[in-house]
């Protein structure tokens, strides 16, 4: 039985080193691996001119529709911004149960709040975001728990205030949904 | 204190699908119970079957607007809480449907932590008044009003104090030695105030440490500082739509007072380790046992905080200005201590009840209720006897006993005097006399400020 696989996928022009760190510390999380995958992706599809946002919605089609690997979980990394159409912004979008994931990383730099720019600080709230938009391809729905990856963050500030880690329960869940998409049959 | 999410039913209306199915995939992810409508017509015919807890209703339909239909579910549902979702071209419209009785609006595209905000709020409220209307049902009406005992013109001038100032929202200021009952006065107003079904939050500010206080009062974000595991609300929050009681407030540092005026002012707070305004909306009542007036001459309480707090006050008087209150007082806790104790204490004989009334009781209602607490406890017959009172009423008397008319004057005005510090105004007051009286009986008794007493 192989491993469960997470494909990043960069959307734009996205800081590699992001990339690289959420690469390295996903595992530590989650018992997957976790690659950079480059597929192209379509922005200019998902932008909404009068918002001057890109609609996540669209954005995750396309990941789905580039999909192959039914072991694998898909999660689109992007830093332009983000929305869905009832609200103002997301910081992400994905398919409960699903495949697919998209995280905007537009709003977790410090500069985008007129702040000076934290490294340290953005790195750590692209790894919140990513566990909790992956967490919710695995199933989970948002956790009541403060300290939970799950719990719903709708600005900045909740964000900062979670851990990044699952609590117990979300936890347990997370663990069996990846026990089985490694079982999964390999595509061929 | 929160009703669970999964107990929540929310009912969308919108004419727009994608904004019913996104709105409703949003709460649904967030545990709420939803169900949608597309228009006045469908809302209408659920409401027929089913109950909801909140409706979040478009206020641009076609054919029954959000306006209309908002007056139609008032009409089945008088108490739903109903919020208005707005284009910002609309929110004129929006305001208006406030103004007939909407709980908030929210303007498309929303934004994301205010919806949550707006939703969350609308829940709690939902949930404290339910709890409040259960709890009053329990509570005999103005049953607090009755446990201001007394029958003295001092009593009454308290009494009708509270029945004035209730109604409207003015900060009130209850000043009172300790164990005069100011916390049973604010409670009355509170009970008595149009914020009755939200609660009262009590703080006594007295018996907080200084480095708690802050947390206490502000609440504090998980992480502020070592040991905060938790985002925790603090006392302001809490007391939001209801009353906040400031006991002891004499006793609240600079820093807190500072802190306090600007909370008072600006109707806003930050959490500890929190950068996120919250609003908070609550009537203040302060109480206090000290001079705040020689406080502010001694620079230890802010003028400006003092003149905030001291809008309309309430003087209770101590129990020796109104002794002719004991005899009730004393016969209610009897009534009270002999039911929880089953014991079958009837009365106080009119020995006991004399050396009750002779004391000066420094302890106020609280001291005389333990007393007749601990008279009620030793009490071997159907009567309380003097010997059941507290060694230092019975001494009270007989310090007395043997002494001329002449004497226990002396003693008595000496006593007033040198507790009031000899402010001659304030001690002529408490003795019930004019101060030219009051002069006189100093020079025939030859009191100086350390006369024995
Ligand atoms: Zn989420
Ligand atoms: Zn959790």
């Amino acid at each position: 039985m192989g491993r469960a696989l997470i494909e990043l996928v960069p959307i734009g022009n996205v800081d590699a080193e992001v990339l690289d760190f959420l690469a390295l510390v996903l595992p530590e999380t989650l018992p997957v691996s976790c690659h950079i995958r480059n597929h192209p992706v379509e922005l200019e599809a998902a932008y909404h001119p009068l918002r001057q946002q890109y609609h996540s919605t669209e954005l995750l089609a396309q990941l789905i529709r580039g999909h192959r690997n039914p072991a694998a979980k898909v999660l689109g990394v992007t830093d332009v911004d983000l929305f869905i159409p009832i609200l103002t912004f997301v910081f992400g979008e994905a398919q409960l149960g699903g495949t697919a994931a998209v995280l905007s990383i537009y709003r977790l730099d410090q500069r985008f709040y007129g702040l000076p720019e934290d490294r340290r600080l953005f790195f750590e709230r692209c790894e919140k975001e990513a566990l909790h938009e992956l967490g919710h391809t695995f199933g989970l729905v948002h956790c009541s728990d403060f300290e939970c990856v799950m719990h719903f963050s709708n600005s900045i500030e909740h964000v900062d205030l979670k851990s990044n880690a699952f609590c117990a329960s979300c936890g347990r869940i997370v663990r069996e949904a990846i026990a089985r998409l490694a079982s999964a049959p390999k595509a061929s | 204190m929160t009703l669970p999410k999964d107990k929540v039913r929310i009912l969308i209306v919108d004419d727009e699908a994608v904004v019913r199915e996104s709105l409703g995939n949003w709460f649904r992810e967030e545990g709420y119970l939803v169900d949608v409508a597309g228009s006045g017509k469908e809302t209408l015919q659920k409401l027929a079957e089913s109950s909801y807890d909140l409706f979040l209703i478009d206020i641009k339909m076609p054919g029954m607007d959000g306006l209309q239909l908002q007056r139609r579910i008032r009409e089945i549902a008088p108490d739903a809480t109903i919020i208005i979702m707005t284009a910002y071209a609309s929110v004129e419209t929006a305001v208006e449907a406030m103004k007939q009785g909407a709980y908030d609006y929210i303007v498309k595209p929303f934004d994301p932590d205010q919806l949550e905000h707006v939703i969350r709020n609308a829940v709690e409220r939902k949930q404290l008044v339910a709890e409040n209307i259960r709890l009053r049902e329990r509570l005999q009406e103005m049953e607090l009003f009755h446990e201001i005992i007394g029958q003295s013109p001092a009593i009454r001038r308290v009494l009708e104090q509270i029945r004035l100032v209730a109604m409207s929202d003015t900060t009130v200021l209850i000043r009172g030695e300790s164990g005069t009952g100011k916390e049973l006065v604010a409670r009355a107003i509170h009970a008595n105030s149009p914020r009755r079904y939200m609660p009262i939050v009590i703080v006594n500010c007295g018996a907080l440490a200084e480095g708690v206080i802050e947390s206490e009062l502000f609440g504090h974000e998980k992480g502020a500082f070592t040991g905060a595991h938790y985002r925790r609300k603090g006392k302001f929050e809490l007391a939001d739509g209801g009353t906040l009681f400031l006991d002891e407030i004499g006793d609240i540092s600079l820093k807190t007072q500072v802190d306090l005026l600007r909370v008072l002012e600006e109707k806003k707070i930050f959490r500890v380790g929190g950068n996120t305004p919250i609003s908070v909306d609550f009537r203040l009542i302060a109480a206090t046992n000290k001079d705040l007036e020689a406080l502010v001459a001694e620079g230890k309480f802010r003028e400006d905080l003092y003149y905030r707090i001291n809008v309309f006050s309430i003087t209770i008087p101590p129990l020796r200005e109104r002794r002719e209150d004991i005899p009730l007082l004393a016969e209610h806790f009897l009534k009270k201590f002999a039911r929880s104790m089953n014991k079958p204490v009837h009365g106080i004989s009119t020995a006991a009840m004399a050396l009750l009334q002779q004391y000066d009781w420094p302890g106020n209602v609280r001291e005389l209720q333990n007393a007749i607490e601990r008279a009620v406890l030793v009490c071997r017959g159907r009567e309380i006897q003097p010997e059941d009172l507290p060694l230092y009423v019975n001494e009270a008397r007989e310090s007395a006993v043997g002494k001329t008319l002449a004497e226990v004057e002396r003693q008595h005005i000496a006593r007033i005097l040198q507790e009031t510090g000899w402010n001659i105004s304030q001690a002529a007051r408490l003795l019930g006399i004019d101060r030219v009286t009051l002069y006189n009986k100093i020079r025939k008794y030859q009191l100086k400020p350390d006369s024995p007493r």
